[in-house]
């Protein structure tokens, strides 16, 4: 299992990058593995609202749905369309296949560091 | 086999209509898109239906041990009876006094299932025991609304419930509570008693409970939301251990759904149709569902008309058949066929509670797996190779490798011993040969379908090439 | 008593032994005291087969069944082939379960990935799910896969079937969103007052075509209305009439439902019927129940599976749109045959015979002093008409073994014919008719 270290995670196994004030969002590793292969995402759209800590979508594999957690409090800037044709992405490449971009960030869930995380997987795994 | 289209021949056709008798019509607009559907002969249509019908597993084929499903054997007299001409040419808007024998039959069912449930009224517009669900968590909703008591936001569902239960109560409109099982797979009173309040609705329950145990304390469980100001509710999916034996009603339940499609015998068509009776307290009957045109405004509706007519049919037929005598037989057979199947499976496979069990039981294969690297999938589908349906899987979600038996009173004692002999024979072959069941099946209409791939690409529909 | 229990009671005893017990009571050892009836269930008593046949046979007898009938309102007596009501009663199709386990289910996962294809064929449409319960749930269900957070209220109009009404009205008080509905003018949805009511909180409108009162809606111009309002244009059609009709499709429908009976399936006194449900490509993953989708198995076979689950209530649980479960399948399988049986030149000569009898039929009343076309827009299958002596008319043609149209408001009736009504028939209908206003 690899943990980007550049990047902040949730307990929910979300990750979230922030740059120029605009956070980018992803599901990880640990995710894509627990869900087994992804077949669909359920997005937003560019304008919704996302709350800190709230579902801001799902992704469903072939038995198994789970929701996507917002690490940040925002509005949604840009939703990433190429999920909805090509969602196996989020299987080979969890850190490079972004979801969603948050701009007018003005909260955030409480997010741990690669190494927390790395922590953290290791007791749930 | 080729698909029904890939058959098609222009020109074919059957002759079934004379020539019209009346002057044509021209009407001010038509459809301009063709109209493909397949064009065939009546011989070509017999035998496509036929090889369709070769490569389908009916109760009639074989052991059928779908836990929570109720397989039991269809009989041919309930089919007979729902073919009658004064049953199957009877217009549902014709004026009451030509439907005599409808209103009796619905009479009748409703009679004696009130009498099998301990409930008051009854209805059989509900097509569907999820149908059935939404109708009887309506009653609860009219009767707070009722009450003026808008406060009740919330219904609490076991984490051991069938996946309608929650999904019911969000049709509904309320908020799901899950409470967790005690380790015994029965309600935790001290985790219901936890979320019992002013904003609870109502509980859905099922008993026995979806890993065939009886909770023992249901009077407690269904007092104590009474206590609270909600109601119970009773999903009927596991009616067939108690008939004629405990009635729900008598347990503290204020509604209730039977499946006729499970306990009455009527038979599952591949998927449906069934039919979901809801019965209730005499205080929840101004409830009912009712149809507009049949029978006024000023009720909830589910469906058009009367509901599933031909399936009520069929379940008095077979209510008539078993009797006062024969239902609480059916229910104990079930149950003994169910404790004694546990018994010749325990030698090999591990039930995940072992105790007496109601009309089913629950195998738990983790240790299993962990030993062999064989799953519950890979038994089930071995189990496609031997000739027997595979028992439901992965369900109750509270069971890790959960297969859940329920082999029903219609079975036979040989039936018992081959399945069970069955069972033995795959867990040896699980130490000795894992790969070979990891491959399952060898021997049926198709090997695993690559379900990744119909999920991520969705071919639902032939298109000409 | 009647009896489907194979095991002798010497084999029920060495069985209740093998697990322990001496008396079949202990099985309920776990039922708290008490609890246990004590008296016999308070049903007769069983009876052997042939008693119960005629018992049954009794029953149905005490039903009249018309020789001819001219009433529709939702259930259509159109010809059903032979064949069509022999082959679903085969053991298989009947006594399977729901084809989760594809390896042993590729037949009736097959008939079902049929039937979605005619669906689409006979829509226009480009996907069909596996059924639901039945028209007036598909208009419910439809209603409900057209909500969002931001649009929740539906629009129904005034002249959709009652019964239909009343069901969405009912899973909309469920889900706690408003219906509103759109009046109608002259017998057809008011298309003025609808542009008024398509306020930003409206996430769809029903329409049925022909509606209630058999009467062909503008569907096109009120589509168009909906789509400019951004709400989604749900349209409940009779599916037979779209042989010859403009297809929801063509009229610019986002979701398709209907009543399915009049494909082969007997009226039955109101069930079991079929509904169904069909869709635009974009609204595929919102369509609720069952889909058969096509893919290969670990060989490279073709394989029909149970498809797109993560959508259905026993993954997604209480956030599931839908709770269905048990649908219509084998009246889908019914259906598949019945169209595959007329094919498509049957299935477009059934819809025209049908609108030439109910023309014959309206044009002949009509020509009856003191009978009147309540209604005068065009129509398919069904009309209005006025007239004195309403009852007297009806009850006169029920002593003949002929069910008259369905009386409406004070004294109307809503006729109906079918190909299956032959002219003489028909004739007959209008002499006694005319026999009574003299």
């Amino acid at each position: 299992m690899t943990i980007n270290p550049d990047m902040k995670y949730t307990k929910s196994h979300e990750w979230v990058k922030e740059e120029d004030g605009i956070a980018v969002v992803g599901i990880t590793d640990f995710a894509q593995d627990a869900l087994g292969d992804v077949v669909f995402v359920n997005l937003p759209e560019a304008g919704d609202e996302v709350v800190a800590g709230e579902s801001f979508g799902d992704v469903e594999s072939v038995k198994a749905v789970s929701d996507l957690v917002s690490p940040v409090s925002g509005i949604v800037q840009a939703v990433n369309e190429e999920l909805i044709d090509a969602p196996e992405m989020l299987n080979s490449d969890p850190y490079g296949a972004w979801i969603i971009k948050v701009e007018q960030v003005n909260d955030r869930e409480e997010l741990m560091d690669a190494d927390d995380y790395e922590a953290f997987c290791a007791e749930e795994g | 086999m080729k698909l029904i289209f890939e058959k098609s021949v222009p020109g074919r056709h059957s002759s079934l209509l004379p020539p019209c008798d009346v002057p044509a019509f021209e009407l001010p607009e038509t459809r301009q898109e063709p109209l493909e559907l397949p064009e065939l002969c009546e011989n070509d249509v017999s035998r496509h239906y036929t090889q369709l019908c070769q490569r389908v597993h009916g109760v009639n084929c074989g052991f059928y041990p779908l836990g929570s499903c109720t397989m039991k054997y269809n009989p041919r007299i309930d089919e007979e009876a729902a073919s009658l001409p004064g049953f199957t040419n009877v217009h549902p808007l014709a004026p009451k006094a030509s439907v005599k024998g409808s209103l009796e039959v619905l009479d009748l069912a409703a009679r004696y299932l009130c009498e099998i449930s301990g409930m008051d009224g009854m209805t059989f517009q509900p097509a569907a025991g999820a149908h059935g669900e939404f109708t009887g968590v309506l009653l609860i909703k009219q009767y707070h609304d009722a009450r003026g008591d808008k406060a009740r936001t919330k219904i609490i569902v076991p984490d051991s419930a069938h996946g309608t239960n929650p999904a019911t109560a969000a049709m509904c409109g309320y908020d799901v509570v899950n409470v967790a099982s005690a380790p015994n797979g029965c309600v935790d009173l001290e985790a219901l008693k936890a979320v019992l309040g002013p904003d609870i609705a109502g509980l859905m329950l099922t008993n026995p409970n979806t890993v065939g145990i009886f909770d023992e304390n249901i009077l407690e469980i269904t007092r104590l939301v009474h206590a609270c100001g909600g109601l119970c509710y009773y999903d009927g999916a596991n009616l067939n251990a108690v008939m004629g034996h405990v009635r729900p009603g008598d347990m503290g339940f204020d509604c209730i759904h039977m499946n006729l499609h499970k306990t009455f015998a009527t038979p599952h068509g591949g998927g449906g149709p069934g039919a979901g009776a809801v019965g209730c307290k005499a205080f929840l009957k101004e409830f009912l569902p009712k149809s507009a045109l049949m029978e006024g405004e000023g009720h909830i509706q589910v469906r058009g008309f009367a509901g599933n007519f031909l399936v009520v049919v069929r379940a008095l037929a077979y209510l008539l058949t078993l009797g006062r005598e024969g239902v609480p037989e059916a229910s104990a057979n079930a149950v003994l066929n169910a404790n004694y199947l546990m018994q010749k499976i325990k030698g090999s496979f591990t039930p995940a509670f072992d105790r007496v069990c109601m009309h089913e039981f629950v195998l738990d294969l983790s240790e299993f797996k962990k030993e062999t690297g064989v799953s519950a999938l890979d038994v089930a589908k071995s189990l496609i190779d031997n000739g027997m349906h595979p028992p439901t899987m992965y369900f109750p979600l509270i069971v890790h490798e959960a297969l859940m038996l329920e082999p029903t009173e219609t079975e036979s004692k040989e039936t018992l011993d081959e399945a069970a002999e069955v069972f033995r024979k795959l867990y040896d072959l699980a130490h000795t040969d894992p790969e070979y069941m990891h491959a399952a099946p060898h021997h049926a209409q198709i090997g695993r379908p690559d379900e990744v791939a119909a999920a991520r690409n969705p071919v639902v529909r032939w298109v000409k090439a | 008593m009647g009896s489907y229990v194979p095991g002798t009671l010497q084999e029920r005893q060495e069985m209740l032994r093998a697990i322990g017990m001496e008396r079949e009571e202990e099985l309920y050892a776990d039922v708290p005291a008490g609890m246990l009836l004590t008296e016999p269930l308070n049903i007769p008593s069983g009876m052997s087969e042939l008693e119960v046949r005629s018992k049954m046979e009794a029953l149905a007898a005490e039903n009249k069944v018309y020789k001819t009938v001219l009433r529709g309102a939702g259930a259509y007596d159109h010809y059903i082939p032979s064949i069509v009501k022999y082959i679903p009663a085969k053991e298989e199709f009947l006594t399977a379960y729901t084809p989760y386990q594809a390896e042993m289910s590729q037949g009736i996962l097959q008939s079902i990935f049929e039937y979605q294809t005619m669906i689409c064929q006979l829509t226009g449409m480009d996907v069909s799910n596996a059924s639901v319960y039945d028209g007036a749930t598909a208009a419910a269900e439809a209603a409900a896969m057209c909500r969002d957070r931001k649009r929740s209220v539906t629009l129904i109009s005034a002249a959709v079937h009652p019964d239909t009404i009343n069901t969405v009205r009912t899973y909309c008080y469920g889900s706690n969103t408003e219906l509103r509905i759109v009046p109608c003018k002259d017998g057809k949805t008011d298309l003025d007052a609808l542009k008024q009511m398509l306020t930003p909180d409206v996430a769809s409108l029903v329409l049925q075509q022909p509606n209630f009162f058999g009467q062909l809606e503008d569907a096109r111009a009120i589509g168009e209305a909906v789509h400019a309002a951004k709400a989604m244009f749900i349209l409940s059609c009779d599916p037979l009439s779209l042989a010859i009709l403009p297809t929801p499709k063509e009229l610019g429908a986002d979701v398709m439902v209907g009543e399915g009976q009049c494909l082969g399936l007997p009226i039955a006194w109101g069930g079991p019927y079929l509904g169904i449900m069909a869709a635009t490509s974009k609204m595929m993953r919102k369509l609720p129940g069952r889909i058969v989708g096509e893919t290969h198995d670990d060989a490279g076979n073709k394989a029909y599976v149970l498809s797109l689950q993560a959508r259905e209530q026993h993954i997604r649980r209480e956030k599931a749109s839908s709770n269905i479960c048990s649908n219509e399948a084998l009246c889908a399988l019914t259906a598949g045959l019945y169209m595959a049986a007329m094919g498509p030149e049957g299935m477009k000569e059934a819809a025209r015979q049908t609108t030439a009898k109910a023309h014959y039929l309206q044009a002949e009343l009509c020509k009856l002093p003191g009978v009147e076309l309540k209604y005068g827009g065009a129509f398919y299958q069904e009309f209005v008409t006025v007239l004195p002596k309403r009852d007297a008319v009806l009850a006169a043609l029920d002593e003949a073994g002929i069910l008259g149209g369905l009386p409406l408001g004070e004294n109307e009736i809503l006729w109906c014919a079918t190909e299956k009504n032959t002219r003489a028939e028909l004739d007959r209908a209008v002499a006694i008719v005319k026999e009574v206003l003299a």
